[in-house]
């Protein structure tokens, strides 16, 4: 028996507090009724005695203490999955948008999902090619990684977060594959891109989605990327498939956890986010990975923006220090025209080493990549010398640098959205760009791949 | 004593639990809370109200719940089976949680820290009938091939040893007993247990005089620590503080390290778990797992038992220190596990003061910290045991203003400071040698038995530091006014800084064999790098022409050096007659 309560004492900011409650439990979900007869979701934040303060995600606008009636569920927030949850649109807190039927769940899974045992990790370990070369040649995206995309308002984000998706692959391999998209707080204009985009290519048949957008609840987005990663998890660890997961964008994500937190008074940390800001982040992060035992596999890349491009603002800062990496896009290379505007040198996979080589992708790799981003990392501050004092002024060696670092951003890092090269081409592109410099420059190359992989020296 | 006093929950926000009727609980009491029996600890205590923080996820827990207190305080099992375990922030098993729970971490496990059915070979040390004191070694268990572990009597307990036999035991079957002068029987068992906040005794605490060797280049030579000693690794994300503490754990010349991942990625424990088996210790060629005790307390995994995993760790590095070992303790990253009490705290509801940390931070870093260090063991045989601790700092944007790092700072004795601006040049490790101090260098030329070849590295590494800050002045000159306008002389001070910085402080962690230098090579590489520097002004003196030295052949034998494997010692050291020669032919 669910017992209703009409006893709302206080409702500010995204809270309520019911009181005279018995029997409430931390976490549970509440159903509530407002005055006009509609429905309201929530969970609760705090039980003391028998005062419950609520979280309610589609925020109080419109409720009243008094015609409220609150019900708890005495249960926490679940995700009803089913293979037939592919190729389906939920709203932000997992009902369906799309106008379909409701899925008939095989199981319901609790969204806070559990911690992973570390003692059950499998290590991220296989390669997979997303035919962009900044990425495959130089950041590699292993399966199972978390790799976030840092840009910045105005930055073609969605247009490298849709390449991703339409091409990343783990190559010889006829696995399943799905893509599991949320949204949160974007624009439908931007939203609606992701979803032509996978139409368009029919891969949307294998993709679920969770959609809040910017003129949705913002509270909603608390839920979303769990729901997202709830559906991951049973279609990567039941249903054994590689699943790729988006969470576009985790700013605005933080952005309603700081509401919340505002709204309790609580002691407010770096730029008013809660100083709880990095553990919930990692209990949304640290969902991907592989398993052992487990075929599927969660790959996940979530995209921020940040505030005035800035890297050391909180929701960056943190997202780096938990996620295995970060690829960076550059407002200086989207202004020339350089697609994707990968900033390279600040850009890092840190489990590149662990998915190339010899049986993964090829021997010279490793070596290839070093060479490239020392080469080019040269070449961008010739670059930035050629501005100051003129191109006149440089030494014929850095003249040298300079070209080659022009080369490298008109050739190897801009190559459209809908070009898909194969890590051999993207390596190969490599060693056509560093065959401008004489053999004994290419200190990080071994001299026998110099050897082998040199353009002059084949065939 | 407190134990079975039994509450009820009144409250429930997030990790913190407050219940009523809890009058007579100690402080740091153990509960089990709620009909799940989630594990908590009393963090502060009102009247009979009790303020709980809870080891494991709260939802679903709520008011009218019983509370009931173990009458024991949060404590660690200490005794063989610790090595090679992997364990969470409460000594959990994470391997038995596993074939228990499977992939996920669920609740209400409460898997004791050993194993209750292994068995281990002991033999005593000693003779029935002698007088033992706490501290006391009685016998011995060889845990691991890298590790005899030394049975102690435990602290208080005071008496003759009766019965006390070889034979195969398990941690809880009685080896012996001490009968005390009031006729009182202990009964001895390879295990003991410890409260994890209390530091265990020592008889003496002594200064740290002895370098803990590292294989790390920039750290033996630079900035050096000693056995007992301190450190901290603070920088932003993606400048090495994991890959320093991964490296300082495979290959620190410690006899036990204690790896402490707290509030960190998942993926990394694994890692650890994947490759320590594999990799060899280089001083005893047994693989390293075998002196490593883990603990992973994941940032997704409960903040509370995030707060604890520390503690845990530093006991159990204790208790190995207190056999006579030189233990080695890694925490990544403290600022997690500052997070950890400042979330508790603000819970507590407690009065925060900087960036919202509680008033107390300062204060549980600095004794933390403290628990580090050389001491005189308690007991017989007289031993000597030493303890240092190494804690990675994450401060937010990498702003070393933060409250963790300078309260850090306050206490530790060596700081390697990462540079965001070195890791993106990818020179790592990307500590920098303007910013970073140790104050134990006055010990790196003990480090060697040829007491002439200590002397002469503590001048190198000296003669280099001032090369380093000269090189930084230059620098600024060059900007401002060209690399032309300088002296021959001051050029080849730039080149052979170069040499220091790229051939010698770099050092590659993934390499096979860079991953890891002898305090020999280290001697011989750097004595190369500023042989050519002696013999280059020479001869810019005599009147060589500047850039014929730089064009040197044998320097790419220098920084080929690091790779030279360390059988081929001699080839390091036969690079100084090269330069010799090479330096010959040039003309003047
Ligand atoms: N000594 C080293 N040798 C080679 N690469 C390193 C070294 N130290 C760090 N790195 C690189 O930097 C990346 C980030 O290092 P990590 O220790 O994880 O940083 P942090 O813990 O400070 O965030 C690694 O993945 C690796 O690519
Ligand atoms: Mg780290």
């Amino acid at each position: 028996m669910l017992k209703e309560y009409q006893t709302v004492s206080e409702i500010y900011g995204p809270l309520m507090l019911v009181e005279g409650v018995e029997g409430a439990k931390y976490g549970e979900i509440v159903d509530i009724e407002i005055g006009d007869g509609s429905m309201r979701h929530g969970q609760i934040l705090q039980v003391d005695r028998d005062k419950v303060m609520v979280q309610i995600f589609e925020g109080t606008e419109g409720i009243d203490a008094e015609n409220t009636k609150v019900r708890f569920l005495g249960k926490p927030m679940e995700f009803g999955v089913s293979p037939d949850i592919l190729g389906r649109v939920f709203d932000g807190i997992g009902k369906p948008k799309d106008g379909g039927p409701a899925v008939i769940a095989k199981k319901r899974m609790n969204i806070n999902g559990n911690p992973i045992n570390p003692y059950a990790r499998n290590f991220p370990n296989q390669f997979i090619q997303t035919g962009i070369s900044t990425i495959d040649g130089l950041n590699p995206l292993v399966r199972g990684q978390k790799l976030p995309i840092f840009s910045g308002a105005g930055l073609p984000h969605d247009e490298i977060t849709a390449q991703l998706a339409r091409q990343a692959t783990v190559r010889g391999e006829g696995e399943s594959f799905a893509v599991v998209f949320a949204a949160m707080g974007i624009t439908f204009e931007a939203a609606q891109f992701f979803i032509d985009d996978l139409t368009d290519t029919g891969a949307i048949e294998r993709a679920v989605m969770f959609i809040n957008l910017a003129n949705d609840p913002a509270i909603e987005r608390i839920a979303t990327p769990r729901m997202a990663l709830t559906a991951a998890e049973y279609l990567a660890f039941e249903e054994g498939m590689q699943v790729l997961v988006i969470l576009n964008d985790m700013t605005n994500y933080c952005e309603a956890l700081r509401e919340i937190s505002a709204a309790r008074k609580e002691v407010p940390g770096r730029r008013g986010y809660p100083g709880y800001l990095y553990t919930d982040l990692a209990t949304i992060y640290e969902r991907a990975g592989r398993l052992k035992g487990k075929d599927g596999s969660i790959t996940m890349i979530p995209v921020l923006t940040m505030p005035e491009d800035d890297k050391t603002h909180p929701v960056p800062d943190l997202t780096g220090y938990i996620t295995e990496g970060q690829i960076i896009m550059s407002r200086a290379l989207h202004r020339k025209s350089i697609s994707p505007p990968v900033d390279v040198l600040p850009s890092l996979s840190r489990l590149k080493d662990k998915g190339i080589g010899e049986d993964k992708t090829r021997e010279d790799h490793a070596d290839l990549y070093n060479q490239l981003y020392a080469a080019y990392a040269r070449g961008k501050e010739a670059q930035e010398l050629a501005t100051i004092l003129g191109e006149a002024a440089l030494s014929p060696e850095d003249q040298k640098y300079m070209k080659f670092a022009d080369e490298f951003e008109a050739r190897y890092i801009s190559q459209g959205y809908y070009e898909n090269r194969t890590i051999e081409v993207t390596l190969d592109l490599g060693w056509e760009l560093l065959s401008m410099f004489d053999d004994s420059e290419l200190k990080r190359i071994d001299v026998e791949l110099i050897k082998k992989y040199m353009p002059k020296f084949r065939k | 004593m407190s134990e079975n006093i039994s509450g009820k929950i009144v409250k429930v926000a997030g990790p913190v639990v407050v219940a009523e009727e809890m009058g007579g609980s100690r402080m740091y009491d153990v509960v089990r809370v709620g009909e799940e029996n989630l594990i908590g600890e009393i963090v502060e205590l009102h009247g009979d109200c009790a303020s709980i923080q809870v080891y494991e996820d709260t939802v679903g827990i709520g008011p009218g719940e019983k509370v009931v207190n173990t009458g024991a305080p949060l404590s660690v099992e200490l005794g063989p089976g610790l090595i090679s375990s992997i364990y969470d922030g409460i000594q959990r098993p994470l391997d038995q949680l596993y074939d228990l729970q499977g992939s996920y971490i669920k609740r209400g496990s409460a898997i004791p820290g050993l194993n209750r059915e292994t068995k281990w070979e002991f033999k005593p040390t000693i003779e029935n009938g002698t007088k033992v004191f706490g501290g006391d070694i009685v016998g011995e268990v060889q845990e691991s091939t890298l590790l005899l572990h030394k049975i102690m009597v435990p602290a208080g307990v005071t008496g003759t040893v009766e019965g006390l036999n070889a034979g195969s035991f398990t941690v809880e079957e009685v080896i012996g007993n001490v009968v005390g002068d009031d006729g009182n029987r202990t009964e001895l068992k390879l295990m003991q247990k410890w409260a994890v906040r209390t530091p265990r005794m020592s008889k003496k605490r002594l200064a740290p005089n002895e370098i803990l060797v590292t294989g790390q280049r920039v750290v033996d030579a630079f900035f050096p620590i000693a056995k007992g000693g301190t450190a901290c690794v603070p920088g932003p994300f993606g400048t090495g503080k994991t890959v320093v503490q991964h490296q300082l754990a495979k290959w620190v010349n410690a006899d036990v390290v204690v790896y402490v991942g707290c509030g960190e990625r998942g993926n990394e424990m694994t890692d650890v778990l994947m490759e320590f088996p594999e990799l060899i210790d280089p001083h005893s060629g047994e693989p390293l797992m075998k002196r490593v005790v883990l603990l992973a307390n994941t940032s997704d995994m409960p903040v509370a038992a995030r707060e604890a995993s520390v503690y845990t760790g530093i006991t159990i590095a204790e208790y190995f220190r207190d056999m006579g070992y030189s233990v080695a303790l890694m925490a990544d990253s403290t600022s997690r596990w500052a997070e950890a009490m400042r979330e508790i705290s603000t819970r507590l509801e407690e009065m925060p003061a900087e960036e919202g940390y509680p008033a107390y931070l300062g204060a549980r870093i600095a004794s933390f910290y403290e628990r580090a260090g050389r001491v005189v063991c308690t007991g017989s045989p007289n031993r000597e045991g030493a303890l240092s601790i190494i804690g990675a700092v994450s401060p937010p944007g990498g702003d070393l203003s933060d409250s963790v790092v300078q309260a850090t700072l306050h206490v530790v004795k060596v700081f390697w400071s990462l540079q965001g601006r070195l890791a993106q040049q990818r020179h790592f490790p990307a500590i920098d040698w303007l910013t970073s101090y140790s104050f134990y260098k006055q010990y790196l030329k003990d480090v060697f038995e040829d007491v002439d070849k200590g002397e002469e590295m503590a001048k190198m590494s000296q003669l280099s530091m001032i090369l380093l800050e000269q090189e930084a002045e230059l620098a600024e000159i060059v900007r401002l006014v060209g690399a032309e306008s300088i002296s021959a002389k001051d050029r080849m001070v730039l080149e052979t800084c170069k040499s220091i910085r790229e051939d010698f402080l770099h050092q590659n962690a993934f390499h096979k064999v860079d991953t890891h230098t002898s305090i020999d090579k280290q001697y011989e590489i750097l004595k190369s790098i500023l042989h050519l520097h002696e013999q280059g002004l020479a001869a810019i003196k005599r009147g060589v022409e500047a850039s014929e030295i730089f064009a040197l052949k044998v320097r790419e034998e220098i920084a080929r050096s690091s790779f030279i494997p360390e059988k081929e010692l001699a080839k390091v050291a036969g690079i100084r007659d090269t330069i010799d020669v090479q330096m010959k032919a040039l003309s003047s």
